[in-house]
């Protein structure tokens, strides 16, 4: 027997779908604004070689890019805000955040089963530990994101804040490092998707997996 | 149907039935829904331009200014440093800078508005007044920053001197070089604010042509773009004025 079991709540699958178009033009309106101004290397690695900039066209587009970042700043914020208070409300933050320290020692668990080393998978609720880790420190970066941004926007006006980010240049390059986060967090994402299969994936659009029934 | 339920328990071919008309209805949801943010996303960027910005582009920055000057303040600083940290200022910008100096020696015109004559004011009139010594950051537009030190007198001191006592300081003040080849439109609350200098000294020596010799505005509550160099006009007014960049599509306000 098998049964349709309600895994998203509909609220949050919309924050979730709204999210990914407008961190995605966040991202590339800062690509845009970064270019003019790319310090930073990882080694060797710098971020980002020539061949990069003039693939995606990015050259010389500061004005526009600081046009779209301002603008759509907003949006990503309030859906941000919405989704977090969502959480809280409805209670679904019990199942998203990790509650004990054990959730480390859980998602290690995880990502060894994932990873073929061990054979048995914690015991979970809705989300393995991994998953409760990863999803409370996206929304941590998210947070992150928008106080190191407004730092860099507002320096003067908001001195205390670039100062708690260890100034105008720390904050710079933490805004930066966080983008560089989502990015990782998106490849690592995919992967999973992909692996859990076209019924999980279902799940996030319609609402419903289908499960076996055991009772 | 569209009530949340938790379990969906029917037998297999009605649940096969129902996760099919599930499927379908999510999909076509959200395929009109990614239709229509593109849609959205696209109708942005077509829209008539306002100096090079989608006017709904600039709309929201023209927000996000109000809502900044609403904020400034004279208590909100930028930082401070000491004379140890300051480093190289790249002299990014040479617009104006070919501009022949007005008059010999040089004078800076001063419009005060409301039918009034212009005033003339010399290095002399500028360096008598209080001098203050400022080690800021100053913040490109592009992304870098560098701590610099500058010295000259407070713009806000300046006004009090030059600006007619007793009448309502107008909303903005615009500055532009000799020849008006490079100009700054600049609101008056930021104007105004204490770091906020006409320098004629940088590191302690007097400007050189590439910082904006002999007198530029330094003002650390704007992006570099706002920091004219070479001034030659001051005007008080209540129009709000041009800006050099701002026709390049930049924020107008460009305020830290």
């Amino acid at each position: 027997m098998e049964k349709l079991k309600l895994k998203h709540l509909r609220a949050i699958r919309w924050f979730h779908w709204i999210n990914f178009p407008l961190l995605g033009l966040m991202i590339w309106s800062g690509l845009l604004i970064y270019w003019a101004y790319d310090p930073y290397h990882l080694g060797p690695i710098h971020f980002f070689p020539d061949w990069f900039y003039s693939a995606l066209n990015i050259p010389q587009r500061l004005a526009d890019g600081m046009g779209q970042h301002f603008f759509f700043a907003w949006l990503f914020t309030i859906n941000g805000v919405l989704y977090v208070a969502y959480t809280l409300i409805s209670g679904e933050w019990r199942l998203l955040v990790p509650r004990s320290f054990s959730a480390f020692r859980d998602a290690w668990h995880v990502v060894l089963y994932d990873l073929h080393v061990r054979k048995e998978i914690p015991p979970q609720e809705k989300y393995n530990a991994a998953q409760q880790i990863t999803y409370t420190a996206i929304i941590l970066m998210g947070i992150g994101s928008v106080l190191t941004g407004l730092a860099i926007y507002k320096p003067a006006q908001l001195n205390w804040l670039a100062a708690l980010f260890g100034g105008y240049s720390m904050a710079r390059l933490i805004h930066f490092s966080l983008t560089i986060g989502y990015v990782a967090f998106f490849v690592v994402h995919i992967a999973q998707v992909i692996r859990a299969g076209w019924n999980n994936f279902r799940s996030m659009v319609i609402g419903y997996e289908l499960v076996k029934d055991h009772e | 149907m569209n009530k949340r339920r938790n379990e969906i328990i029917l037998p297999e071919d009605q649940l096969r039935a129902d996760l099919r008309l599930r499927t379908r209805r999510s999909f076509l949801i959200g395929g009109i829904a990614a239709v229509a943010g593109t849609g959205a996303y696209t109708w942005l960027r077509h829209q008539p331009r306002e100096a090079y910005l989608a006017w709904p582009e600039r709309r929201v920055l023209a927000v996000n200014a109000k809502i900044a000057e609403a904020y400034v303040s004279d208590h909100h600083l930028m930082p401070e440093y000491s004379l140890q940290d300051v480093r190289y200022l790249k002299p990014n910008g040479d617009i104006g800078l070919d501009d022949d100096l007005n008059d010999s020696p040089w004078q800076v015109t001063v419009k005060t508005g409301n039918g009034a004559p212009d005033v003339k004011v010399s290095l002399q009139d500028i360096k008598a007044m209080p001098k203050v010594d400022q080690v800021t950051r100053f913040c490109c537009i592009e992304g870098w920053s560098v701590v610099s030190y500058f010295s000259g007198p407070r713009f806000s001191d300046f006004t009090r001197k030059y600006f007619p006592p007793g009448q309502a300081l107008p909303k903005y003040v615009y500055m532009a070089t000799p020849s008006g080849e490079y100009y700054v439109g600049l609101d008056m609350k930021s104007a105004m604010h204490p770091q906020t200098l006409l320098a004629y000294e940088k590191d302690g020596k007097p400007l050189d042509d590439d910082h904006g010799a002999p007198l530029r505005l330094v003002i650390p509550v704007k992006y570099g773009i706002k920091n004219i160099k070479r001034i030659g006009m001051i005007q008080y007014t209540d129009k709000k004025p041009a800006d050099y960049w701002a026709n390049d599509g930049y924020d107008w306000f460009a305020g830290l």
